[in-house]
């Protein structure tokens, strides 16, 4: 058995690789991560004496547009993870270049949407209401960076890499990372901008 | 790939077709201008449909081992903790002031300043 074989092995006990295991394992830790900051949000609405309803402050036109761009985004990249099993190299980076382009088009709603907040002197420090709206989207937003930059140097490294045993395994990884970013989206939309 | 799941690219583009049409019934209903709790509830739960063939069929939870769901749920049970104590917590303090606030309002808005 080679190098990659053995990488590559499922464990006997389990059926699961150790690199899809312990990407199952961050996603949990990442879903605590995010459930505290839920949790921090509905404990200062029920405190608060007065809270806006998201629609009366925020573009909601804007968050829908993106809430597609985001579900679109997470089609093509299940698309592209199909190419990688099919070992179809030019379907793989289209799908893949479009899921990055995707990522790439929420982020600039997304300035467009604080950019008009900014010049409305609306900041963190405004209200506790702009603090956790920051403060969600913009740890948000972060994964999203984060997101563009992994399937980014999955784009350029398929070039090389395409034909390693151990690349579709890696792809189905930044797909389950991109999936997350998605879900988390499907609540902070309707969380913040829809209640 | 040992491990890899099969693409079930059909599947995909009907739960994409899914998940547009949900997000439109979300926004929709939120025009409707609903009061607080209804809307709450309504909001969640197209959140979690949604949420749910995203895990489902995107990130392939369905047919995936045992071990997986294990440990989600694991983290869904902490998860579930993490929003009820706190929740619990600051909606009794919420109803204790309110209910002060009720017996006595003019102690309560001294008691304030």
């Amino acid at each position: 058995m080679n190098h990659a074989a053995t990488m590559q092995a499922d464990y006997e006990e389990t059926g699961i690789t150790n690199a899809k295991l312990g990407l199952w394992l961050f996603l949990a830790s990442e879903i605590m991560l995010f459930a505290t900051l839920f949790t921090t949000y509905i404990v200062l609405r029920l405190g608060a004496g007065s809270w806006p309803r998201g629609w009366e402050v925020l573009n909601v036109p804007l968050a829908t547009a993106n809430t597609f761009v985001l579900i679109s985004s997470s089609v093509t990249m299940v698309l592209a993870y199909a190419k990688s099993v099919e070992k179809d190299l030019p379907g793989f980076k289209l799908w893949m270049g479009l899921t990055i382009l995707l990522g790439l088009v929420f982020l600039v709603i997304k300035g467009f949407e604080y950019g008009a907040k900014f010049n409305h002197g609306l900041f963190p420090s405004t209200s506790i209401f702009y603090a956790v709206y920051f403060t969600m989207t913009g740890l948000h937003g972060l994964h999203v960076i984060i997101g563009i930059l992994v399937n980014a140097y999955f784009w350029l490294a398929s070039s090389s890499q395409f034909d390693h045993p151990l690349f579709t395994g890696r792809i189905e990884g930044s797909g389950l990372y991109w999936h997350f970013v998605d879900l988390v989206w499907i609540f902070l939309f309707p969380g913040l901008y829809l209640l | 790939m040992s491990g890899a799941h099969k693409p079930n690219v059909k599947a995909y583009l009907a739960v994409f077709a899914a998940l547009m049409v949900l997000t439109v019934v979300t926004v929709s209903v939120s025009y409707w201008h609903l009061p607080p709790a209804p809307a709450i509830a309504l909001g969640l739960a197209i959140a979690t449909l949604k949420a749910g063939l995203v895990a489902a069929f995107f990130m392939h939870l369905k047919g995936e081992r045992l071990l997986i769901y294990g440990l989600l749920g694991i983290t869904v049970f902490f998860m579930a903790v993490l929003f009820t104590l706190p929740t619990w917590d600051s909606w009794d303090i919420r109803e204790m002031t309110q209910r002060v606030e009720v017996a006595a309002p003019h102690q309560a808005a001294a008691a304030h300043h």
